[in-house]
Parts: C-alpha cells; structure tokens; sequence
C-alpha cells in the first residue's frame, strides 16, 4: 500500500508538471458516427493483431536474445515473453481504459475508469468499423510491445522482478496516458500532432524511457573493458526479420482499415526500412571498413522506426528521405553519441527508437501530404506542423522522462534494481531462471 | 619414433591431411584449439563497440611416425598449412617414448 500511495502522489506530482509543460486543450469528445461492421476491414485487424504481437513474441525476444552474451540470453528472451502476458493481464484490468475511454475532466490527460476490466465489451460492439474486441486487442500488442523494448536498455543487469514491477507502473502510468493524449482523444490529437502508428506513443516513449532506466542503473559491470560481443547475431537476423514482417501489422495496421491508407502505409513502411539499413551499412562500410550484419538490421529497425509516426500521411518520395535521415541519425545515436556521452544503453534502445522516433515525429511534419492523410506539411506550405509535431515530441519525452525516473526510484527504494555481483558475472540465465543454453 | 604436433588454420586442414597420406602416415588425432602467437587477436566492432578477441580458433594436428620420416612429415606439413599470411601456425617434435596398438597389443614401430 505505502507503494501505491506514493507511486500515486508521484503520478499527481507529474501531472501538475505536465500541465505546465503541455498547451491547454480540451473539448467534446468528437461524437461518434453511425457505421457497421466492415468484413474486409475485420478481417485485416485480425490479421494485424497477430502481426503486432509477432513482432514482440519472438521479434523483439530474439533480435535483443541475440545481442547479448550466451549466459544472459535466455533472461533476455524471457523478459519479452512475461512482458507480453503481464502487459495482457495489465491492459485487460486498466490500460485499456485509460488511455481509450473518456476521462470525463481529465479527459485531456487520461481516459476514465469506463472499462475497467473490461466491463461492457460485447460481442457485437463497434470500434469503427471493426469490433471492438478486435481494436481493444489491436492496442494491447502495442501496449506489449512498447515496454518489451524498453528491456533492451536494461539487459544483463536488472532484476527480473524489479523489471517486471516496474514496467507494469510504467505501462499504467506512462503508457496509458501518453496513447490516451495522442490517439484517445487527450490534448495532443486535440492539438493536431500527427502519429500514425507510434512514433511519439511507441517509439519516443520507450527510447527515453529506456534512457533513464540506462542511466539510473548504471552501466554493466566491466562496460568499455571486457568483451560484450554479442554471441548469436543469427538470432538477432531472425528477430529483426520478423520485426519488418510484423510492422506491415503496426504500420498498414494502424489505418484501422483495409484501404488506401493502409496500402500507402505497407509500401512506405517497406520503402524506409530498406532505405535507413542501405544507409545504415554504407556508412559502417566507409567509416568501419566492413559492413556488419549487426549494422543493416539495426538500418532496418532504425527505418521502421522513424517511419512509423509519418506512414498514413507521407508518399514513398517521403518515406525514402525519412529512411535515409533514420539510417544516419540513428548510426550516430549508436556508435558516436553514446560512447561519447558514457551511459550504457544495452541494446541502444533510444539510440534506435528515440533517435529515430524523434526523426520520424519531425520529418512526418515535414513531408505529410494532404491527398494522402488529410493533413500538409511543410513542403506543402504548412510550416506550423513541425512545430505542433514538437509539441507531440516535448510533452513525451518531458513525461516519460519524469515518470519513469520516479517509478524507477520508487521501485528501487523498495525492492532494489540491479542483480548482485556474483549473479551479473555468473549470468543471469542460471543465477535467475535456474536455466543455461549450451 | 617421433610425434609431430602442429597447431595450423582450420581451413589447411584436408590440404595436410592430403599431403600425409601419401608419406605412409598411417593415422593423425586432430582437435579444435584456440590460442595466439605473434598474430596475436583480431578486433571485431559492434555498433561501434571494439572487442580484441584474444585467442583465435585453431586446429592441432598430432601423429606419431618413425624417426626417418619426420623430414618429409616436417616439409609437407610446411607446404600445405602455408598460406604465407600471418597466423599459419607452428610445428612441434617431440621424442616418442612407447607406443601400443591396443587390439593388438603390438608395441613401438609395428603399432605405428
């Protein structure tokens, strides 16, 4: 109880704050219209749903599985796998309500308490023109996969509970909101931020997430003098590869329909994640002499990335030029900023999905096509976007980042974050999970 | 009776085995090793990150032959594991003391 009361005070604590930082903007609900349920379009949201969840179980599991040392990579895999049945349970409960009901006052910062546990969700229920419980499923494997990347920052040194406790207050009290403000109908969408499918409420969110968790841990111990190679790339190929077949779900997904939109979103989506690995390689090729197998695929992630936020609203002129900037933007978030700043992101979690969500967030401001999404940027003549698309940008990463490192202070004052020193040298794999691979 | 024991790269490994085998080299014990001489490690770079990897895979070759051949043995063992690059390997020889055929029980040169 002494958690939650001060975990809820923190939360209050950041909601003044946040007051302060983010514009003023309410308003009704937009009023819902009168439609039916869309076959081909249901059929696609199934589709997209599994899509999604592929990409955290196993996506996200092997490419960071991969990346670490043979004695940490099952404690690596596993996190995104109770990630993804924790986040199930927790969106079931709560975060589904939070971030896609009507938060009545406080509409403009988080949803209400409508559809706790789900109350009311019927078989014949609407979201658009999909069922609901298709939509509600839908946003629960962005609710997974959004903490689960977060691990990457994290990995070979935190506590399996502490990591679990603490990603399950990060997605109520970080998550939830943050996708209530930007597709619930809180102050930013009010605003006019543009975010297809995540950049700011995936992307940004768990890169500077990821960021104060890397700097409020600490770095491995032996980071910058033993070797911390990673010890099965091929399994990080696999993940990575699944991760691009899994955002057409994330991305063409997003439209909440089989249409247009969604075509345009698939095409973009596949155009910048090859664009940012080809740039990607390139410049490890000139700067490094080789072209690693690390480096494309981490091109590949950094593409679909920063494509994510722009992919209902850019044309593939757009999403070429998005995937160019994610591929030198995110080279240097990796290899040049963090070893000069010294924190030890793992996995390079904001490097990649910071940096690149940030890219995308402003590029979609300047590259949104009216005939495509609705909205022009501005090459289109409409330079205020980029400024409401920094807007989206700022309130995040100033939420996220106060949230989480409250939440993470909080969690640590209790039950304390980093493994001991003998489990950290000895592994993670047996010394938490009782487990090895040969 | 002698035993040459050579440490070679990996990939010289059938070209020895095929320059043996025509001396009358009657049979070789091979294991995967790891270990550095003057070529020392290599560096590999993830995402910018530079490990020295310190101890580089090896294979070592050991057979057992008479004392006349350990020329020939030497020489070919020389030609076929070079590829004039650093990092070929070394080759030993060390007297050999006693050897036994098990099935057999034949000992010295005829267990050879």
């Amino acid at each position: 109880m002494r958690i939650l009361k001060s975990v809820t005070g923190a939360f209050g604590l950041i909601g003044a704050l946040v007051l302060t930082v983010a514009l003023v903007a309410s308003g009704d609900a937009l009023a819902a219209e009168k439609v039916v349920l869309n076959s081909g379009d249901t059929a696609w949201m199934l589709t997209s749903t599994a899509l999604v969840l592929m990409m955290t179980i196993p996506g996200v599991a092997l490419f960071y599985g991969g990346m670490v040392r043979k004695k940490n990579v099952l404690a690596t895999a596993v996190q995104s796998f109770a990630v993804t049945c924790v986040m199930t349970v927790l969106w079931m409960i709560i975060g589904y309500s939070l971030a896609f009901t009507d938060g009545g006052g406080m509409n403009a910062y988080v949803g209400g308490l409508d559809k706790l546990l789900l109350r009311g969700l019927g078989v014949g229920d609407l979201s658009g023109t999909i069922p609901e419980t298709v939509f509600m499923t839908f946003q629960m494997t962005f609710a997974i996969i959004t903490p689960a990347l977060i691990t990457g920052a994290l990995a070979d040194r935190m506590k399996f509970s502490s990591l679990l406790v603490f990603l399950s207050l990060w997605m109520v009290l970080v998550y939830a909101p943050i996708t209530h403000w930007v597709w619930g109908g809180g102050f930013l969408s009010k605003a006019g931020v543009l975010d297809f499918a995540g950049g700011t409420v995936v992307h940004i969110n768990s890169g500077v997430a990821a960021l104060v968790g890397a700097l409020v841990l600490g770095k491995r111990r032996g980071y910058g003098s033993e070797n911390m190679a990673p010890h099965n790339l091929i399994l990080s190929m696999i993940g990575a590869s699944m991760l691009w077949v899994g955002w057409f779900g994330f991305n063409a997904g997003s439209a909440v329909a089989a249409n247009g939109s969604a075509g345009m979103a698939m095409a973009v989506t596949q155009i910048a994640a090859a664009a940012a690995a080809v740039t990607w390689m390139m410049l490890e090729w000139i700067f490094r002499g080789k072209p690693s197998v690390l480096g494309i695929i981490s091109g590949a992630v950094a593409g679909l990335v920063a494509i994510t936020p722009a992919s209902g609203y850019v044309d593939p002129f757009g999403a070429l030029i998005i995937g160019l900037a994610a591929g030198v933007v995110c080279y240097w978030g990796a290899v040049v900023l963090k070893p000069k700043l010294g924190y030890d992101d793992t996995l390079d979690v904001f490097g990649v999905h910071g940096l690149g969500g940030i890219t995308g967030a402003i590029l979609t401001g300047v590259f949104a096509i009216e005939a495509i999404g609705g909205t022009k940027g501005a090459l289109e003549g409409n330079m205020g976007q980029i400024l409401i698309q920094i807007e989206g940008i700022a309130a995040t990463i100033v939420y996220c980042a106060i949230a989480t490192f409250i939440i993470l202070k909080v969690v640590g004052a209790v039950m304390g974050l980093r493994v001991d020193e003998e489990t950290e040298i000895g592994g993670l794999d047996y010394n938490l999970h009782g487990e090895t691979v040969q | 009776m002698k035993l040459v024991m050579a440490i070679i790269k990996p990939f010289k490994l059938e070209d020895v085995r095929e320059a043996l085998t025509p001396l009358g080299v009657e049979g070789m014990t091979i294991s995967e090793v790891k270990g550095f001489g003057r070529q020392k490690g290599q560096a590999e770079i993830y995402r910018g990150a530079e490990y020295t990897v310190n101890f580089l895979p090896k294979v070592k070759i050991e057979v057992a032959i008479k004392d006349e051949m350990v020329e020939a043995v030497v020489d070919a063992i020389t030609k076929s594991a070079a590829t004039n690059k650093i990092g070929d390997g070394k080759i030993f020889v060390y007297s050999l003391d006693k050897a036994v055929r098990i099935r057999t029980g034949e000992t010295d040169a005829e267990a050879l």
